[in-house]
């Protein structure tokens, strides 16, 4: 690990500079992880009045409960969805934004405020729009034929939770992948002209190449987005339902744990979470280190 | 640009004014929704033009009684998450500067370990150790409290990574300069690199403020009593209404409310926050 060729030497100092984070971490970030796992494996009975240790029974549980299944799939799909969706109307947005003179700025400005606002509000803005009585767009979509209805159909539900996220999303790739292209050389592109080749193969074979690890990095910041930061944005909109067609990992932990009040089952699930966390971090920091591979 | 296309050029202004109206239009309605009376939306279809009933709905939230799920005015509940970012905000830039001061310039046994157990919190965001970290909060009586709000977010490894990777660039012969005017380790941390870090710290600073304004699930569930809800998670409780239809004009004039202020930090300082998304994610 870095540090400076030149240090202090002071025996006290450097615990006491780093006492007021590592108290914070310790007692509430590892102590609580460390419960989580411990807990993991014990299972309570019905009155909370006896606690036993069961092994992996609860591991084993999950894996053989058809609605964590269930909810696994669910995540997957949410997750994928929405990453795909906001990474491309992102890159489309950043692609005529690197090609306008005119107004970068302004358009830049106008697209990136969206990241500011919290996924729950982004939640209950779009439950609006597509309330089945009086939203805007249920009314459109009524008036060409689709009888829209998210409290009853699951593919409603599905795309209604996919959009409020990814709109969430877009401003933050939208600067990501803008930081990228105005870092590809100018130069390239204009011997690519030189040559012959037209803007979309351009596209193709300079642009989308040199764009790898922004896109890489991006798809796995989005995964993580989605995974946890979008708790809220389900918990204003559908509330994991209907049929559990939105109850995505993170919102079943919190639902099997305050309202179902399985502690150990609900345990079992935030250690898998931790789990996924610990192998998505390492892809991205293992990717940032080796930085290019074209 | 490489050549000069015109068709090209509209297209992307189209395409750019496309983006722009796709992502204000879910803010327009609820501004519009916000401007008219509660009885505007019996009928049927939201209004798509503004109303005028809108600084007296808005007078009506921020002073609250209009709602029976929000036994608060919202002018509260904006306090409160004032009060919550401004200390998640300040609380994670003051222990990851110091923590990584101690990092990069001592060297004393264990430091290692510091570092790994910083940079573990990165893998456990709060949402996947809720219960316990509930039972530790309501175990040290920090339910319904600022402290229980801001202290268990306040842990951050990505401040502490930027400090560290701020404090790598710093010449090692600024220290040693320091060190022969008979600096300490003090005065050096006060006089030289706080201030050489002040851009750092102001775009960290806008990052934070948005991060902590936005909690949701954290206020929700160690909040039992109203008068320490913050907007963000003060809104779902208005929309939760069994019966009848919730009233409309009040939570699209709250979401507006809670809108406000993170987007106007977002604006007004757009290199900062621009600066501070991009070297957080390093």
């Amino acid at each position: 690990m870095q540090h400076k060729r030149t240090t202090f030497r002071h025996r006290g100092l450097p615990y006491l500079l780093l006492a007021p984070q590592l108290a914070v971490t310790g007692v509430f970030f590892l102590w609580p992880a460390g419960q989580a796992v411990w807990q993991s494996f014990l299972r309570e009975d019905a009155f909370g009045l006896k606690t036993s240790f069961v092994g992996l029974a609860n591991y084993t549980k999950l894996l053989h409960d058809p609605q964590y299944l269930g909810s696994l799939h669910v995540t997957v799909i949410f997750s994928l969805a929405t990453a795909a969706l906001s990474i491309v109307s992102a890159l489309v947005l950043a692609l005529a934004a690197d090609r306008v003179l005119r107004g970068p700025r302004v358009y830049t400005a106008l697209l990136v405020w969206p990241y500011a606002v919290a996924p729950a509000i982004a939640g209950v803005l779009w439950w609006f729009l597509f309330n089945p009585t009086i939203g805007i767009l249920s009314y459109a979509l009524r008036a060409l034929g689709h009888d829209w209805n998210h409290l009853l159909d699951k593919t409603d539900a599905m795309v209604l939770v996919i959009l409020a996220a990814a709109w969430k999303q877009v401003s933050y790739n939208f600067l990501f992948f803008l930081a990228g292209l105005q870092a590809i050389p100018a130069s390239l592109r204009e011997a690519a002209a030189i040559d012959g080749a037209g803007p979309v193969k351009r596209f193709f074979t300079i642009v989308a190449p040199l764009l790898s690890p922004t896109t890489f990095f991006l798809l796995v910041v989005n995964v993580v987005y989605t995974m946890f930061d979008t708790f809220a944005v389900i918990d204003a909109t559908t509330e994991g339902g209907p049929a559990q067609a939105t109850n995505i990992l993170v919102y079943k932990v919190y639902r099997d744990g305050f309202i179902g009040l399985d502690l150990g089952g609900s345990a079992a699930q935030s250690v898998v979470l931790m789990g996924i966390v610990i192998v998505l971090t390492v892809v991205q920091f293992r990717f940032i280190e080796r930085k290019v591979t074209y | 640009m490489v050549e000069n296309r015109r068709f090209l050029d509209i297209l992307a202004h189209a395409v750019l004014l496309l983006g722009v109206l796709a992502v204000a239009f879910p803010v327009y309605v609820a501004f519009v929704a916000s401007t008219h009376p509660s009885s505007d939306f019996v009928s049927g279809v939201v209004p798509l033009l503004p109303g005028s009933e809108g600084l007296a709905t808005y007078r009506e939230v921020l002073a609250g009684g209009g709602s029976t799920q929000m036994s608060v005015p919202i002018a509260l509940a904006l306090k409160n998450s004032l009060i919550m970012a401004l200390a998640i905000a300040l609380g994670k830039i003051a222990i990851s500067i110091l923590s990584a001061y101690a990092i990069v310039w001592f060297r004393f046994p264990l430091r290692q370990l510091a570092f790994w157990a910083i940079f573990i919190t990165l893998m456990l965001p709060v949402e996947v150790r809720i219960v316990p970290t509930f039972k530790v909060v309501a175990d040290l009586g920090l339910l319904n409290s600022y402290a229980g709000l801001s202290v268990p977010l306040i842990a951050s490894a990505t401040a502490t990574f930027l400090f560290r990777q701020v404090f790598l660039t710093i010449p090692d012969e600024l220290m040693e300069a320091a060190r022969i005017d008979g600096a300490g380790p003090i005065r050096f941390f006060r006089d030289v690199l706080v201030p050489l870090s002040q851009t750092n710290i102001a775009a960290l600073f806008v990052i934070l403020f948005i991060y902590g304004w936005n909690q949701y699930l954290w206020p929700i569930l160690i909040t039992t009593d109203d008068s320490f809800t913050t907007v963000v998670a003060g809104i779902k409780r208005m929309a939760d209404v069994t019966d009848g239809e919730p009233r409309w004009n009040d939570i699209m004039a709250t979401a507006m409310l809670a809108m406000a202020p993170p987007a106007l930090v977002v604006i007004v300082m757009q290199r900062l926050f621009v600066k501070g998304l991009v070297e957080t994610e390093k």
